[in-house]
């Protein structure tokens, strides 16, 4: 499946970032700002298309094998450089997510694509549980393994109110495919069944994002979008208030069997101890 | 129920299903499980698609001991939609990591050990698998520092999809020669890349790249099991008393990337090239 690749991601990018230092991360796919942010340190990062990737299947955004271990690299860097910084003032770290998928190729499953995914999402949850603030905002798709390594583990989701940003586990042709039902099927069907929903309303319901920004554009912001944009995102680590966990997700509306099973095990927990 | 030494009685792990599976990897007589077939927590999302729920909706998670040691143990149960995470399952796992990390930070020791037979996400209950996967994760994380998470890879089904990084996130990593690991499914991979890149139908193609040997060989896992039960226990109890790594394999980032940014990607790649580039022994 060929597609075009987004610009979304490094539109928000280049504006958030216009005061800070721009930098590549270990691969010109990631892009670094660092700066600050109402007085905060802050670190920005992007996974861009580079239409010259080492590896073709990754060249439209996806994260691949450089891309995830890139990540894993520059978070864990900011991670090791302030480890003697108090929680309160460690830098806070922003996710701008615009990833399409993981990329799908031959060489990426056999050089391991998701030890490299691995090693971002190690890093992103080490930053968080050391008290970095981390948080996503979400500007276009935010799709399946390639969100779980660059987002998914931020302790306060954000998402611009707008058709194109998009989260979901499978793109909707594979997701097709392999549950033997057709495209108009899989819509039918996700007016009934939240989760499997492709559309933000819905995933509203199922407690992941916290707040979604009402901009005027998605793809040719105003200031006044920048500025609340600005805003929500100081406001999102204010409101963390030192949070390094991301159990807040459980009270979504539509996770009732998540928080069931959970009491049912702490009630159950001290029971099975082996005696 | 010794079998001794004799290998014509040997029972094999793999046959075994995931609640024997946990069963026969704790001591005897040490398995408790926890939410289990009788409390009926079934997957709420399920029957409105006209699929038969399970009643432990594809996880079996208990407490016990391995030689006397603490551990939660957790196996996801292939036969069931091909072990695919949806939210009840999916909470079992994550809700149990999370009671381990919460026993460790009180002073209690409790390990983790995952028998992982699964093909991620369940596509019927797809953003709440994803949002329970990067709950796991989270958990794997915070409770590796404490204690060994030692994950279990088996066939028929393999691990694959979001469930292949939280693999890469345990402590240890053990695989059946028959098992696989990978992050995309080969039927995925064919349908977004083409046959060319991918055929899904080449099985000595797909266990050439993603089978246990392979992975072995390319140091994306510590070591093989095999299928008899009882070297699988000692494999595990070997593993656990390793304790926690100095490095674990999800931090090999330098080495990594150094490696991958080398790779002539001109022509496509081989097994025997993914040997070459990601040995231990390969040069840097």
């Amino acid at each position: 499946m060929n597609m075009l690749a987004s610009h979304r991601g490094r539109i928000w990018f280049d504006l958030l970032a216009a005061q800070m230092t721009v930098k590549e991360g270990a691969v010109p796919s990631l892009l670094i700002g660092e700066g600050e942010l109402s007085g905060r340190t802050c670190s920005l990062l992007l996974v861009q298309p580079d239409a010259n990737n080492r590896y073709p299947r990754a060249r439209h955004g996806e994260v691949g094998l450089l891309e995830g271990w890139a990540l894993a690299e520059a978070v864990s860097h900011i991670v090791s450089q302030e480890a003697t910084v108090e929680p309160v003032h460690k830098s806070s770290i922003i996710a701008i997510v615009d990833v399409p998928s993981q990329a799908y190729g031959r060489r990426e499953e056999a050089l391991g694509i998701h030890q490299a995914l691995a090693g971002a999402v190690s890093a992103y949850v080490q930053a968080r549980q050391a008290g970095h603030p981390v948080i996503s905002l979400l500007v276009g798709k935010a799709m399946s393994g390639a969100f779980l390594a660059h987002g998914y583990q931020a302790n306060s989701i954000l998402a611009l109110n707008d058709s194109g940003v998009m989260v979901h586990a499978m793109g909707k042709a594979a997701a097709a495919r392999i549950t033997m039902r057709s495209e108009d099927a899989l819509d039918e069907l996700a007016k009934t069944v939240p989760p499997m929903a492709y559309d933000l309303k819905s995933f509203a319901t199922l407690g992941i994002i916290d707040h979604f920004i009402d901009v005027s554009s998605a793809i040719a912001p105003s200031l006044e979008d920048i500025e609340l944009v600005q805003r929500q995102l100081v406001q999102a680590v204010k409101n963390l208030g030192g949070d390094t966990q991301i159990t807040k997700r459980l009270q979504g509306e539509n996770r009732e069997a998540s928080r069931l099973v959970r009491e049912r095990l702490r009630a159950q927990w001290k029971g099975a101890a082996s005696k | 129920m010794s079998n001794g030494n004799d290998p014509r009685l040997a029972i094999s792990f793999v046959e075994q299903s995931a609640r024997k599976r946990v069963e026969h990897i704790l001591d005897a007589g040490s398995m408790r499980e926890m939410v289990t077939p009788f409390d009926r927590v079934t997957s709420p999302w399920l029957e409105m698609q006209g699929i038969v729920p399970q009643f432990d909706d594809g996880v079996v998670t208990a407490r016990g001991s391995i030689n006397g040691k603490s551990v939660v143990a957790i196996a996801v149960d292939g036969s069931f939609q091909g072990g695919s995470l949806g939210e009840v399952a999916g909470a079992k796992i994550a809700g149990t990591l999370e009671l381990a990390v919460e026993a460790n930070q009180a002073g209690e020791s409790i390990a983790a050990v995952l028998i992982l037979e699964t093909g991620g996400v369940r596509l019927q209950e797809a953003n709440l698998g994803l949002a329970a996967i990067a709950e796991i994760q989270s958990a794997i994380v915070a409770l590796r520092q404490f204690q060994p998470v030692v994950a279990l890879i088996t066939g028929p089904v393999g691990c694959f999809g979001g469930m292949s990084i939280t693999a890469g996130l345990c402590s240890y990593l053990l695989m059946t020669r028959e098992g696989r690991l990978g992050l995309n499914g080969p039927q995925v991979i064919e349908q977004e890349a083409g046959v060319s890149e991918y055929d899904s139908q080449d099985r000595s193609f797909i266990w050439g790249l993603t089978g246990g040997e392979q992975r072995d060989a390319t140091g994306l896992i510590d070591d093989f099991i095999d299928l008899d039960v009882i070297k699988v226990r000692q494999k595990v109890q070997e593993y656990l008393s390793k304790g926690v790594p100095e490095a674990f394999r999800s931090e090999a980032i330098q080495s990594s990337l150094d490696r991958l940014k080398k790779v002539d990607t001109r022509s496509q790649i081989t097994a025997e090239m993914a040997r070459a580039i990601l040995s231990k022994e390969a040069s840097l």
